[in-house]
């Protein structure tokens, strides 16, 4: 299979399968104060007996568990992960340890400001950065995700258009978003609107000349849109809104394709959300934590979450009173951590190595779409930059659809690209190799896609039974939904066995 | 640049390949007037040695080395070496949310585990793959109970993390749903249980407790449940300090338990990341937010894993999703799950245990000190304390040239407390940083 082989992995129970009772994998210091009676100090009831089910294994085994299932994962250590969209890049290991060196890690979030300057200006420091990259006017880290860095933006739109008197219930989002835009719209108690893309994938300007209204508060827009392609006439999009009171917020979780190349800033956004875990390389961890800043103009400054950080000749301060602010999205400062880990990557880069980052991410880009454009339909033909959509229609007709050929992506050793999105383009393969891919990998990459286009031709049945070389076959994902089992549940102990 | 793998003869091959003459051919479809012109304002590239040398400098400007006596929702506690070990693994550390199973096997059925840990723990059936924090996870439990029971009042306990109640009144004030405030008993730092039943209309969606409270006091949930529910109201228990979980009463009464697991292994990290946990009853899944993992079968009939029940999330229903929470804090969980493993039955008994002794010995100290605690009711690893010889603050002044970070002035969020400490002793806290502490008060 080119770059695999199989080897042997190890099975492994659930580990409340492996408990026996009285092993533990930890021991705390002896007590050193004297001990308290919990029924006498609490009252009886408000003292559980034990933790039904909890397991029960000793430090060795619990290594051993959690090492064996790591096995089982693909990850971007191993090989290049070609999601479009979620910007998997190789997430440098002095990240992970910065962020843990003491004074850091354990810093407490109501430690004295004069004891926690360094961290504040942590912070003011990445404000700073991420305002000169996006040409935006302030920043708030404060957002835990890029989803919730959305609903931060709606909230500040809604808060700025109620301060200028202008009711407006419409969020405007066009066909080919993430599916968290319009369900951050619904949260944010906005009614999304959709707006179709025209023939090239990117927004119709007839239909949205057509659709902004008084009742409009915004546009939300991902650019270069989810199919990779730049919004040309997005500078026009921004005119548009304004003219007509609403606002343009934009959805920046493809900015890799811009640092140091274009600034959202200077095309007219008046808001737009960073996902610190794809554009600026911390890890995914398998689902999180990530982080999502939120960049405004000057004119949503005042609403932005508190605290703010202030410059002071007593140092930085954290300032409360802010009169119009949307209040918080979340405890304390964000995900602290996360924003570390990205001020690094920041400082490793420097502003001209960030652009040069950005170079090879749309150059890997247009080199893996050169070598698959014979192979597979493009529904879009216009150039495009940090990720290339194709779609399955040739194989379709062999019976083979995009999750398969994704399935059998795995057995050539890479995980799958995006399945099926953007919804606007049928039965769609949506690969983005990032920056961090050598030109082997991306060769092996190209020649693996090009097998496959052969096999589906010479031996479909093949390609619909992938994966064959994992562990696991393939899923059945409709019998979990069917009957959910979400825990697992001690088996009754069987009658009579004693 | 030593995170971008290729030379610059492999560069100039592929732009070749490309029928490019030079990289800025690449940003074509850029217009002229958008394009950037100048060099972004950021200092060049550093090395290894030099990023390094720029945190030390910042944790310098910290409170490193310190004794800590904060809680008030971000706890100190030990930290096994495993646990980093582990999750720092690449296969952890560098995979992406697991939506193709067959190669994601390893996340999903840790995340499993996890769903089944905090079930346990919290007296749920069920608990979702992990939502950002403690402080969002409220909002959301919110929205999910005014979904289930088709009603939009909320009935908040004063004794609910501030900052929480802030997240919460940020969601809710877009939201159109209304939240009234319930009081805390005067004398015992509860509750204020007569005007909760006073407050219960037909309009309440869900009364919302946190046990142990802000106070560090526990809740009598029972009794809360029972009034919920006697006028159809749901009960959402929500926690900061998970490492009560071990020893206290886990809230089964409720309907759903929103808390903060960052106490299971991860630090304090001014702040987060952190892991918010979502439990609730079997009837109630289909109306829960977030990721869920499920157990299933492989085309060989072999047990495997993988998400389900997406027909409640973001990426298929987008507009009528349960929430739009997408990317959630998984290696946190993972991190927590791991803890979890490691202390398992007996440790989590012996931690709180532990909790519990050191606390007491240090509300011991201060009552010798002369300091006042304004509430009885059982608390677990903190509690409130009105010193007497100098104020809260000379107290934490005079702490800081020990070494020592104080309690929280909780003036800053209940003026009526104006004057007063909330202090936090957790197994970490050494015998004679307590007697040093306990020695600033007099």
């Amino acid at each position: 299979m080119g770059r695999t082989r199989q080897h042997p992995t190890h099975d492994e129970l659930l580990v409340f399968e492996r408990s026996s009772p009285g092993k533990v994998g930890y021991q705390l210091p002896q007590l050193d104060v004297p001990p308290v009676d919990p029924y006498e100090t609490l009252g009886p009831s408000y003292v559980r007996a034990s933790i039904p089910g909890f397991p029960e294994v000793s430090e060795v085994e619990a290594v051993r568990h959690f090492t064996r299932l790591s096995t089982w994962n693909y990850a971007i250590d191993l090989g290049m992960y070609p999601l479009g969209s979620c910007t998997m890049k190789y997430n440098p290991r002095l990240n992970e340890a910065v962020a843990r060196i003491d004074g850091i890690v354990d810093a407490h979030p109501y430690q004295p400001e004069a004891l926690a300057q360094g961290l504040m200006s942590v912070q003011t420091t990445l404000e700073a950065y991420l305002a000169e990259i996006t040409g935006m006017d302030a920043v708030t880290l404060q957002p835990a995700a890029g989803a919730h860095g959305e609903l931060t933006g709606l909230l500040l739109i809604r808060a700025y258009l109620e301060s200028q008197k202008s009711k407006r219930n419409i969020v405007l989002i066009p066909d080919s978003a993430h599916g968290t835009n319009p369900a951050t719209a619904t949260i944010a108690g906005f009614e999304s609107r959709e707006i179709k893309s025209n023939r090239h994938g990117t927004i119709d300007m007839d239909a949205l000349r057509a659709a902004v209204d008084d009742s409009v508060a915004a546009l939300m827009v991902t650019n270069p849109n989810t199919v990779g392609i730049f919004e040309q006439d997005i500078a026009e999009v921004a005119e548009l809104l304004h003219a007509r009171g609403a606002q343009l917020y934009v959805d920046g979780a493809n900015m890799n394709a811009l640092v140091g190349i274009a600034r959202p800033g200077d095309f007219g956004t008046d808001v737009m959300h960073l996902n610190l875990h794809k554009t600026f390389s911390t890890p995914h961890g398998g689902g999180g934590p990530g982080a999502g800043p939120v960049a405004v103009k000057s004119h949503l400054e005042p609403f932005l979450p508190i605290p703010r950080i202030r410059q002071t000749d007593a140092g930085l301060r954290y300032d409360w009173n802010r009169p119009a602010t949307i209040g918080r999205v979340r405890a304390f400062y964000g995900n602290f951590g996360v924003l570390v880990r990205a001020l690094a990557y920041i400082l490793a880069h420097g502003g001209l190595g960030l652009r040069n980052a950005t170079v090879d991410a749309v150059l890997n880009a247009t080199y893996i779409r050169k070598g698959l454009e014979a192979h597979y339909d493009m529904p879009y033909r216009a150039a495009s930059m940090h990720e290339c959509i194709f779609s399955d229609a040739r194989q379709a007709r062999r019976g083979v659809k995009t999750g398969d050929i994704a399935k059998r992506l795995i057995d050539y050793g890479f995980h799958p690209y995006t399945v099926s999105f953007p919804l606007i383009a049928r039965g769609a393969l949506m690969i983005e190799p990032t920056e961090t891919e050598s030109k082997q990998e991306l060769d092996q990459f190209v020649d693996a896609m090009q097998q496959i286009a052969k096999e589906v031709e010479a031996d479909p049945e093949l390609v619909l039974r992938a994966p064959l070389t994992t562990r696991t076959s393939r899923v059945d994902e409709t019998r979990a939904a069917r009957k959910p089992v979400l825990t697992w549940q001690e088996p009754p102990a069987e009658s009579g066995s004693d | 640049m030593r995170y971008l793998p290729k030379s610059p003869a492999e560069r100039e091959e592929m732009l070749a390949a490309l029928g490019m003459g030079a990289v800025d051919e690449l940003f074509a479809s850029v217009p002229e007037g958008l394009r950037f012109k100048r060099a972004l304002e950021i200092p060049d590239g550093q090395s290894e040695f030099e990023i390094r040398e720029f945190f030390e400098d910042r944790a310098n400007e910290s409170a490193r080395g310190y004794a800590c006596f904060l809680g008030a929702g971000a706890y100190r506690h030990f930290r096994p070496v495993v646990v980093d070990a582990l999750a720092t693994r690449g296969e952890f550390l560098t995979a992406y949310t697991p939506y193709q199973a067959e190669i994601s096997q390893g996340i999903l059925t840790s995340i499993f585990e996890f769903q089944t840990m905090v079930a346990q723990l919290t007296g749920m059936d069920v608990a979702n793959a992990s939502m950002y924090d403690g402080s969002t996870a409220v909002p959301e439990a919110c929205m999910m109970a005014a979904r289930i029971t088709r009603r939009n009042g909320f009935l908040v306990a004063r004794t609910l993390h501030p900052e929480y109640r802030q997240v919460l009144d940020t969601y809710s004030t877009h939201q159109g749903l209304p939240i009234s405030t319930v009081g805390c008993d005067q004398s015992t730092g509860q509750l204020d249980l007569a005007d909760l039943e006073a407050r219960l209309g037909d309009d309440t969606a869900a009364v919302v407790i946190q046990s142990p409270n802000f106070f560090g006091i526990l809740e009598r949930v029972e009794e809360a449940a029972e009034l919920a529910h006697r006028r159809g109201a749901l009960l959402v228990v929500a926690f900061s300090e998970a490492a009560s979980l071990g020893l206290v009463a886990p809230p089964a009464a409720a309907d759903i338990v929103a808390g903060e697991l960052q106490s299971f292994a991860h630090p304090s990290s001014y702040g987060g990341p952190y892991v918010g946990i979502l439990a609730t009853k079997s009837r109630h899944i289909r109306q829960m937010p977030g990721r869920l993992v499920g157990e299933t079968l492989d085309a060989d009939g072999r047990r495997a894993f993988c998400l389900t029940l997406a027909t409640r999330e973001q990426h298929i229903r987008r507009a009528r999703a349960t929430s739009n929470i997408c990317t959630n804090q998984a290696l946190v969980a993972l991190m927590a799950t791991i803890y979890m493993t490691l202390l398992g039955k007996r440790g989590l008994r012996e931690l709180g245990e532990h909790n519990l002794a050191k606390a007491h010995y240090l509300s011991d100290s201060l009552l010798a000190s002369g300091t006042e605690m304004p509430f009885s009711g059982p608390f677990f690893n903190e509690f409130v304390v009105r010193p007497t010889v100098r104020t809260a603050a000379e107290v934490n002044e005079l702490a800081l040239k020990s070494k020592i970070v104080g309690g929280l002035e909780l003036g800053r969020f209940y003026p009526e407390l104006d004057g007063t400490l909330l202090v936090c002793a957790t197994e970490t806290a050494r015998r004679a940083e307590i007697d040093a502490y306990a020695r600033c008060f007099r």
